[in-house]
């Protein structure tokens, strides 16, 4: 964090009186205020904490972590709706791009508004009854929820998700900070099982019809998306390379593998996130898939799929990164979130294979996980008393000999 | 009409001592029976003549009843009225017994059936133990009218089989509503019940 600061204030001077950059510096002041405030730590020595690290700033690393992700979502909208029209034949022209970039903004930013809108003003309401201050923790939650759900999912189905999720996944338990599960994939989760029809299949994940009536009236058939087309058996016709760049179906945010890697970057620079359970996600994801890959049915086709096509198809990576990570549902142990992350993996890609009407498995796995994080963090803590009391009773049995 | 005493008996069970949403008794079939409102209306019902019924017979015999086998003999008592009432049921109203099925006959393992009989026909006169069954019966079936209502028209968009969401709002027809799935399955009534519980006690927490 603090060499980030340093090179923040490197180019912070150019926004001084004088500097290149000398208008744009309200800009500047505020992204300081939102990344480097409040300054006041406490003194260098003995055992206190050194940054002044606030759960507003913890969220707004996050949400500029997920930017890449959500830019290229939105381009890959209007992408995969160019392609299954047809207007890609002639390859991709400067014209072609801004097309696409245009209409993915426009097709994601409306599921961004009523999100942050439906969550931010239930925020309000109950912070207003229970006389406390609105709370931070929906910002994150408000910009992931356009990231998982497929694009075609209509908003009013998308405005009662974020309702329930807020309400019952988390004001009844307390409010920010108090959430047993996830508030984004409970919104997912609820979309997934009272609306399933917008879920699965070929339809969701690609916009055929125009988006405010742009660019609409084509007739033509989405392709599913790669879990899909694997769960369904279907020939795939794409490449390794293809699901790591990620202009494929599927939801917003999930496809991009460097977009997520750069989220991931950052994320671990600044430890807003564990590495730990990052990598034991992908650890334990990558061992079960070759377990399959071993020892799984031949006519099993998920099973067969190489275990490195897991770790970048669907919503792995991106729940890996984002999801996995999230400090208050996540086990807090040290020791703890290397085997709450093996399991999500290993559980999420159980999912995939062994269970058809479930081509994703990220988002149970996940959920899963999050109910038995206390459990583990209670084990782990009592395995290390139990270790302690025999260390100390075995010296204390010396001292007396 | 009725002494303050029985007043209470019959309409306490109603709200301030509900079986379901206050003493936490019978959610399993809650739960189970409410995907619909019809079967919900008649396991209702059911369960209110069976322990109103239950109540006054082990009432009446209650001096008889040698405490140490007074389970079994309650049981007895429980068992054969759920018999009858379920062949009556299959008789006179085969679909919604089937839609029942095993539920009907798990009556007699109901919570608030031997909760009653334990807690008050043992140690109540006749009238006072049936007006207490009956008040305990209608509160449950209140509660589960209540979250068979909201399941079946967000679920099913009908009424009692009627269909209240009009058939030109749906997607297949070019509308823009979908039923909701979620309602269909046993977790959302769970927590249809857990607001019920919640709006119940935000209302009597205020009268105090």
């Amino acid at each position: 964090m603090e060499k980030f600061y340093q090179i923040w204030k490197k180019f912070g001077k150019n926004f001084e009186e004088g500097g290149k950059l000398a208008k744009l510096s309200s800009f500047y002041d505020a992204f300081d205020t939102f990344l480097f405030t409040p300054q006041t730590t406490a003194k260098r020595n003995g055992t206190h904490i050194h940054d002044g690290s606030d759960s507003k700033r913890t969220m707004i690393i996050v949400v500029l972590a997920l930017v890449p992700a959500m830019l290229f979502g939105m381009f890959n909208v209007g992408y995969q709706h160019l392609d299954v029209t047809g207007q890609l034949l002639n390859g991709m022209t400067c014209a072609l791009f801004w097309k696409a970039l245009g209409f993915g903004i426009l097709a994601v930013l409306p599921f961004i508004i009523v999100s942050y809108a439906v969550g931010l003003g239930i925020e309000f309401i109950v912070a207003q009854i229970k006389h406390e201050e609105v709370a931070e923790g929906f910002l994150v939650t408000g910009f992931i929820i356009p990231l998982i759900v497929p694009i075609n999912t209509p908003l009013w189905q998308v405005a009662i998700a974020v309702a329930f999720a807020v309400i019952f996944a988390k004001e009844v338990f307390g409010g920010t900070g108090y959430n047993i599960f996830n508030v984004a994939l409970i919104t997912r989760a609820f979309l997934f099982f009272a609306y399933p029809s917008h879920m699965t299949g070929n339809e969701p994940f690609v916009r055929v019809g125009g988006t405010w009536g742009w660019d609409g009236g084509v007739d033509a058939v989405a392709s599913a998306t790669p879990l899909t087309q694997m769960s369904t058996g279907e020939e795939l016709h794409i490449r390794f390379w293809d699901l790591v760049n990620g202009l494929i179906p599927g939801s917003v945010g999930e496809t991009c593998i460097w977009a997520i890697a750069l989220g991931a970057l950052l994320l671990i620079c600044t430890g807003v996130a564990s590495w730990k359970t990052m990598f034991s996600v992908f650890v334990g994801g990558a061992l079960t898939a070759f377990i399959f890959n071993r020892f799984g049915a031949a006519d099993n086709a998920v099973a067969q799929y190489p275990w490195y096509w897991h770790l970048v198809s669907g919503g792995f990576a991106f729940g890996a990164v984002f999801m996995a990570t999230d400090p208050v549902t996540s086990a807090r142990t040290e020791c703890g979130k290397w085997i709450y992350g093996f399991l999500i993996g290993a559980v999420a890609i159980v999912v995939r294979v062994l269970n058809p009407g479930y081509p994703e498995g990220m988002m149970l796995a996940i959920l899963l996980m999050n109910a038995f994080a206390p459990l583990i963090d209670w084990c782990v803590v009592q395995s290390n008393i139990s270790k302690r009391a025999k260390r100390s009773n075995s010296a204390s049995v010396k001292l007396e000999k | 009409m009725l002494s303050q005493k029985t007043k209470e008996t019959l309409l306490g069970p109603l709200n301030a001592n509900n079986p379901v949403v206050v003493q936490i008794l019978g959610i399993c079939s809650a739960l189970a029976v409410t995907v619909q409102l019809k079967p919900a209306l008649v396991m209702g019902i059911a369960v209110t003549i069976i322990v109103a019924m239950a109540n006054v017979i082990v009432s009446l015999i209650r001096n008889t009843i040698p405490m140490r086998v007074r389970i079994i003999v309650q049981l007895v008592v429980v068992a054969a009225l759920v018999t009858l009432v379920s062949e009556i049921l299959k008789a006179f109203a085969y679909d919604v017994a089937m839609q029942l099925s095993v539920y009907l006959g798990l009556i007699i393992t109901n919570c608030i059936l031997m909760g009653r009989l334990e807690a008050f026909a043992m140690t109540n006169k006749p009238w006072d133990s049936f007006l207490d069954g009956l008040g305990n019966g209608l509160g449950y079936a209140i509660i589960l009218v209540i979250v068979a209502f909201v399941r079946e028209l967000f679920g099913a968009g009908t009424l009692l089989g009627f269909r209240i969401i009009p058939d030109s709002w749906y997607a297949a027809n070019g509308g823009f509503y979908e039923n909701n799935g979620m309602m269909l399955m046993p977790a959302m009534a769970l927590i249809l019940v857990g607001c019920v519980i919640w709006v119940h006690r935000s209302i009597n927490d205020e009268k105090k």
